[in-house]
């Protein structure tokens, strides 16, 4: 048992225990958090998806028709279902949290966290609707 | 002294996160799924380009593809730091995260720029 005993660059009297790579396996909590930080690689992963989609449409009607094709296919399907999982986690936790990342007061006094978060769920819930109204209902009418 | 670079970085990361905390969920679902599987008519593609080209729309869609891209750099970039404790190579993750999400903007910028 011979860790080796590293000590912080010009402070040779402090001595920091070791931590291993996989601290964050440890506890439940900590997957979570590490979890919700990896959701950010599908918040990226959607933004390059829209802009191929933008670019195919300015392309041609050709090169729209083959990333819709694309987009249609079962390994595409199950990683953007992987990606949805990880955008509704991310869009929970970022609500949840709101409250405590910037606390809205009214007249002097802390409006309670769970109106913030609900008034967050509840426009979330509005401009979801919205588009969905605008892409599936007035479009779709030709 | 210089100014650290944080806070604007971290106002990025906080605008993009609740960018696309409202607004991916429901355009992954339609744009990914029920579009291209075919579960509703999807939009012709005339009304998609005329979609795209329109002027205000265009800066909707570069806010919405680049916003994201920094809330992503940011968050990577000290995921990686504590998860895989790559505080060593501080510099080098900084420079792949954010330069990453520069080099998307200045490609979605261009993209909707050269529309015609």
């Amino acid at each position: 048992m011979s860790t080796p005993v590293r000590y912080t660059l010009h402070h040779p009297r402090w001595y920091r225990r070791p931590v291993s790579v996989f601290w964050w396996l440890k506890k439940r909590a900590y997957i979570v958090f590490v979890l919700r930080e990896l959701t950010s690689v599908f918040v990226a992963l959607v933004s390059v998806l829209t802009l191929l989609q933008v670019r195919a449409i300015l392309e041609s009607p050709e090169a729209h028709a083959a990333l819709m094709a694309r987009l249609a296919s079962p390994p595409v399907t199950g990683l953007l279902l992987v990606a949805l999982a990880a955008l509704v986690f991310h869009s929970v936790s970022w609500f949840n949290l709101a409250p405590r990342a910037m606390p809205v007061r009214l007249r002097g006094r802390r409006v309670p966290d769970v109106l913030v978060s609900g008034g967050n769920f509840a426009a979330w819930l509005f401009l979801s609707a919205a588009m969905a109204f605008l892409f599936l209902g007035t479009m779709t009418t030709r | 002294m210089t100014r650290s670079p944080t806070p604007p970085l971290w106002l990025l990361f906080s605008a993009g996160g609740t960018l696309a905390a409202f607004l991916f969920p429901i355009h992954l679902l339609l744009f990914g799924f029920v579009f291209p599987l075919g579960w509703a008519e999807p939009p012709s593609y005339e009304q998609l380009l005329a979609l795209v080209r329109h002027p205000p729309i265009r800066l909707y869609l570069f806010g919405f593809i680049s916003l994201p891209l920094f809330h992503w750099a940011h968050r990577f970039r000290y995921t990686l730091y504590d998860g895989l404790k790559l505080k060593h190579l501080n510099m080098l993750v900084a420079v792949l995260c954010y330069g990453t999400a520069v080099v998307l903007s200045v490609v979605a910028a261009r993209t909707l720029l050269d529309v015609g």
